[in-house]
């Protein structure tokens, strides 16, 4: 199998909004693929766009972290304007007009979610062709796709801050476990009232599902530190 | 009638010694010339009232509106020259629906404030352009409550509880001012204007005049609307009752 390192960077992913009462938990993976090699085993799909605002990324890298950097800085240019701090639906309207315009060239679906003082926690998706869409609770990316009867099981209204944290880091590793795009590290950022909390889970803290193997040490640690263990014939 | 800038008032472009621009001055007259608009600020929303005085008995009744609404939730009431201020109206229109388009809410009545006074200010700046000659009250109700500006030609705005324009004015103010307008409903704010309209009405020296008025409050669903015909006509009844009962005396 060739590995075609000339392939764009691509966010194979799973992204992961949901809002909880009082605010919103996004969550992300940590892969960042070229063709079949793993660019990136740690990045942060997590990027903020106003110090209330955050969005998760997937699809190209390349484009969404353009667009989040136009959007970025129309937003403080608004807030400026405003006097005040801009509002999670101006955000999510902003990265939607740009990838609405531009969608013959764009390829990267997104997920806006913050905090604001008129409409507290909310979530937007922002998928491939600019369309929005205020959701309780929404899924994007590549492993997304095993996530859909999860969610429909799994998700309720009301949830707490940590229900809702558990749940994301719970369903980012189930994905993490079936998608190959998808691997490495769960993000999490909370966004409230109070502020914004970033949280790390490292890839060998999730738990494993089903025929997942135990990790193995490597041979080298095996070999230095004292006399293996005999092959048995 | 205050110093004439005898060669400093001939361009907008124009400081005179003293500090002054006559012809941002000289439109400000024109809006001190017109009738009566009024504006306040009520605990649930916000009240407009003009005295639109009627220069021919030909006139259709309702024609001529000077309150225009500009967004689902502001409206403006125009003194000065009339069609001066269409073309605010039309600019605040369009500033609205432009900032709706690319923000997906509508627009803070502040920024649609500060909008229109940039465009009015922007007309002071260059000797190939004259002043407005109008004097807009904005009112509107957004996320942030029921709010009152004032554009004058200058371009200058200002948030207000009552805001008034036009000839009689300063009587208008000093009415206002008797009034408790934190306590006050939408409702009750719609007689109080009327009866100053009526108040501040000039007999002698003008004829006719028809009251416009318009609201934004929780009644009318936080939309700008003309007041309905049953509240305007009760409101019209009080107000010239309480002029004769102050003719009486």
């Amino acid at each position: 199998m060739d590995l075609d390192l000339g392939a764009p960077h691509s966010l194979g992913t799973t992204i992961i909004g949901v809002t909880y009462d009082g605010g919103v938990v996004l969550g992300a993976d940590s892969r960042t693929s070229t063709g079949m090699y793993v660019a990136n085993r740690a990045s942060d799909k997590i990027t903020q766009l106003t110090d209330n605002v955050y969005i998760c990324r997937s699809g190209s890298a390349a484009d969404s972290q353009v667009i989040s950097d136009y959007v970025r800085y129309f937003l403080h240019q608004h807030t400026i304007q405003l006097g005040q701090p801009s509002t999670v639906k101006v955000a999510a309207n902003l990265v939607r007009l740009l990838s609405y315009q531009n969608k013959n060239m764009l390829q990267m679906g997104i997920i806006v979610g913050g905090w604001d003082k008129y409409e507290g926690g909310q979530i937007y998706s922002v998928p491939l062709g600019g369309t929005i869409l205020k959701q309780p609770f929404t899924i994007g990316g590549s492993g997304s796709s095993y996530l859909y009867g999860f969610f429909d099981q799994a998700w309720k209204e009301g949830m707490s801050k940590d229900e809702a944290e558990k749940l994301v880091v719970k369903a980012v590793s189930l994905a993490i476990a079936r998608d190959g795009a998808s691997g490495g590290v769960v993000r999490t950022v909370i966004i409230n009232a109070d502020g914004v909390t970033r949280n790390f889970y490292s890839g060998d803290s999730l738990p494993l599902w089903h025929e997942e193997l135990e990790p193995h040490n490597s041979l080298l640690d095996i070999l230095s530190s004292g006399s293996p263990e005999p092959m048995s014939t | 009638m205050s110093s004439i800038g005898t060669g400093y008032d001939l361009s907008v472009t124009t400081f005179s010694p003293d500090g002054r621009v006559f012809q941002i001055e000289y439109a400000a007259k024109a809006v001190d010339n017109s009738g009566t608009v009024i504006g306040i600020k009520c605990k649930d929303g916000i009240v407009m009232g003009v005295e639109k005085l009627i220069s021919s008995k030909m006139m259709l009744a309702g024609s001529n509106r000077r309150i225009h609404a500009v967004h689902r939730h502001s409206g403006m009431a125009v003194a000065g020259l009339a069609a001066d201020g269409r073309q605010i109206v039309a600019r605040a229109k369009s500033e609205a629906t432009s900032y709706e388009r690319v923000y997906g809410e509508p627009i803070p009545v502040k920024e649609l404030a500060d909008r229109v006074a940039s465009y009015v200010h922007l007309c002071t700046l260059y000797w190939w352009l004259r002043p407005f000659g109008s004097g807009i009250i904005l009112g509107g109700y957004d996320r942030d409550g029921p709010q009152l500006y004032m554009i004058e030609p200058s371009g200058v705005s200002y948030r207000y509880f009552g805001a008034t324009i036009g000839k009689g004015r300063q009587a208008a103010k000093t009415e206002i001012e008797k009034l408790k307008l934190s306590e006050m409903t939408c409702r009750e704010g719609i007689i109080e204007v009327a009866k100053i309209i009526y108040g501040v009405h000039d007999e002698a020296k003008d004829k006719a005049f028809e009251l416009e008025m318009s609201w934004i409050c929780d009644e009318s669903n936080r939309q700008h609307q003309k007041v309905p015909d049953a509240l305007l006509e009760e409101a019209k009844t009080a107000a010239k009752t309480a002029l004769e009962e102050m003719d009486a005396d």
